[in-house]
């Protein structure tokens, strides 16, 4: 046999390897996002037309959970990259006690489910939560002032809490690969931490930063258990939409057509991410 | 451009009660090229990192001239420092590492172009300007980090192993780039950490040897290497056949071998450590007093000498002479005899030296 026959028999198995990873993925992943999609050009009237999105893109519910969806997702993702940037820093530079277990609290706080930091908010902020308890007891008012937990701005707070460690992870681990003579160079040539934080481990931190921030946008732009459990009567998303339009409404095409318009808004600031994180480290 | 030099004024440093700097007292004169030469854990890069600001002394004061730098944060200390794996940034040119410096202490734009050409130049990476460190050799890099450390003209320029992390080549060669550098900037005050004595040798003015937190020694690398003060400055410095010896009026007794040599007023019966340096061992009788008798135990060519270690006949002792490249060497078992003079000699009485400062 020669050595090119056997590169090819090589190859052959290879694609004889790949097949059932795909063969799965075409099964549970791809076939029914097929579906979805094909769902969302057949309105309940019958045939095949683009009706669904005529309607769906016309309604005015449509384009505010649209807006809602992508200026929380942003905001929610400035925010984790600037808290989540402030408190690595602090746990990887600044020397204190216990930096060690809080940078392990970390990594289990990334294995909590979402709903129960919007509980945690609940019971600090909600309507009967502590902080309007002790208003009321303090005051002798009838109600709290805080009620800002059940409008976008809860849902933003709540994801920045919950989304923040994902992006300190990654940077805890640049940090970790971080040359500290760098950083003493850089203070004995006469830079103060300001400079150093800016020009030193920020630039190094930008592949980690560009790696958590991407994940936390695409995370929520799709988060529906804080959604739900927070702005459940004031806030709308696009996974909420889908849900109350396909579970409340039955209105299975319309729900299909917000699903497709968010997987392609999901693929877009996330390509859109990469793009410019790519050339923020060129 | 300050200089001032560098004082230690009882300095010791501590991390979880283990004590790494132990009340070290040094002066580092202004333009002078101080070597703090010691093994791993002899707390000579703590007493550089002291200098630099980077540990907190438990006691003792640290003055940079007449300034006590003691409580002073690192970026106020306008101190030059160049370390073993260049820490350059690796995100900036070359001409923006060496730009750093004066950019962070906002020196004019026009002011900041001229002394990073000027250091460039000095360093000879004038051609390398615009390169990112990862296009350099580690040569070059270890010369973009002198470069940018001598930018803000220090008074100041600490070492910590500069040259550890090049080759045997390259390392000569930079050893007389910095000795022209320090020609060139003869103001500069240099603190040179290192474990190799032929850095320490060659660039030093004096050598300050470190073992166990303490300073051991300290002198000019000709006082250290003739007349060392203890065992542990004279095997470190140079190599040194170092033998237990009985001290007696005019000379030591070796075993039962008599030794004439000046015993430098140590008490007769004492017992005292004899070194000598291989080098001034010759083979055979000798024209002097003072003779060891040996069997070969080995003998290594080295190209212009050889280097026989000898069991002499003394409980077990291997005494090391390195003679001139030999026509007709002596078989390993032969019998042998060594000489020197006792001038070359040097007798070190137990419990001296450790910790003095000679200028």
């Amino acid at each position: 046999m020669s050595a090119g026959n056997g590169a090819a028999v090589r190859g052959r198995a290879a694609y004889l390897w790949a097949l059932p990873p795909v063969a799965l993925l075409a099964l549970f992943f791809l076939y029914p996002l097929a579906l979805v999609a094909q769902q969302s050009f057949q309105p309940d009237t019958g045939g095949t037309s683009l009706e669904p999105y005529a309607d769906v893109l016309a309604s005015a519910a449509f384009r505010e959970a649209l807006w809602t969806t992508v200026w929380l997702a942003l905001a929610a993702t400035a925010g984790c990259l600037v808290l989540g940037f402030a408190l690595a820093l602090v746990i990887a530079f600044v020397p204190f006690p216990g930096a060690r277990a809080v940078a392990r609290f970390v990594d289990v706080f990334l294995s909590f489910p979402s709903f129960l930091i919007t509980l945690a908010l609940l019971f600090v902020y909600g309507t009967v939560g502590m902080a309007n308890g002790a208003w009321t007891d303090l005051t002798g008012d009838a109600e709290g002032p805080f009620r800002f937990l059940t409008t976008p701005w809860g849902v933003l707070l709540a994801e920045i809490t919950y989304f923040t460690p994902f992006v300190m992870r990654p940077l805890l681990a640049a940090f970790s690969q971080l040359d500290t003579a760098q950083i003493e160079a850089a203070g004995s040539l006469g830079a103060r931490a300001p400079r150093i934080v800016r020009q030193i481990i920020l630039p190094e931190a930008l592949p980690a930063l560009a790696a958590g921030g991407s994940l936390v946008l695409v995370l929520c732009l799709n988060e529906f258990g804080i959604v739900l459990f927070t702005g459940a009567k004031g806030v709308t998303t696009l996974p909420t939409l889908v849900y109350g339009k396909a579970i409340l409404e039955s209105d299975y095409p319309g729900a299909c057509v917000v699903a497709v318009v968010n997987v392609l808004i999901s693929v877009g600031l996330y390509g859109l991410y990469r793009v410019v994180s790519r050339r923020a480290r060129a | 451009m300050s200089g001032g030099g560098i004082r230690f004024d009882h300095v010791s440093v501590a991390y979880d009660g283990n004590t790494v700097l132990d009340a070290l007292d040094l002066t580092v004169e202004p333009g002078e090229v101080m070597a703090l030469l010691g093994p791993s854990g002899s707390g000579k890069t703590t007493a550089l990192r002291a200098v630099a600001g980077f540990v907190r002394p438990a006691s003792g004061r640290v003055f940079l001239g007449e300034r006590d730098v003691t409580g002073l944060p690192p970026h106020r200390r306008g101190i030059g420092m160049v370390v073993q794996q260049y820490a350059l940034f690796p995100h900036l040119r070359v001409e923006e590492n060496v730009a750093f410096g004066l950019r962070a202490r906002r020196v004019p734009r026009a002011e900041t172009r001229d002394r990073v050409a000027e250091a460039l130049d000095m360093t000879g990476m004038g051609a390398y300007a615009r390169r990112h460190p990862r296009e350099l050799s580690g040569g070059q890099q270890q010369r973009v980090a002198i470069a940018r450390a001598l930018a803000i003209r220090p008074g100041v320029l600490l070492l910590d192993e500069p040259l550890s992390a090049l080759d045997a080549q390259l390392r000569s060669g930079m050893l007389a780039e910095l000795a022209r550098l320090h020609r060139e900037l003869p103001d500069v005050s240099i603190l040179y950490v290192t474990h190799d004595q032929v850095e320490a040798l060659t660039l030093a003015d004096r050598i300050a040897v470190m073992d166990q937190a303490r300073l051991q020694a300290c002198g000019t690398p000709q006082q250290l290497y003739r007349a060392p003060d203890n065992a542990f400055t004279a095997s470190f410095v140079g190599n040194a056949n170092l033998l237990p010896v009985t001290v007696r009026t005019d000379g030591a007794l070796l075993g039962e071998t008599e030794l004439k040599l000046d015993t430098q007023g140590a008490a007769p019966g004492a017992t005292a450590t004899l070194c000598l340096r291989p080098h001034l061992v010759g083979l055979g009788d000798g024209p002097g007093p003072n003779r060891l008798t040996g069997t070969v135990g080995e003998i290594q060519w080295r190209g212009a000498t050889h280097r026989l270690y000898v069991d002499v006949d003394v409980a077990g002792h291997r005494v090391m002479a390195d003679v001139r490249e030999l026509r007709d060497p002596p078989a390993h078992g032969d019998e042998v005899t060594l000489h020197f003079a006792p001038d070359d000699a040097v007798l070190l009485p137990a419990g001296v030296g450790a910790g003095e400062e000679r200028r």
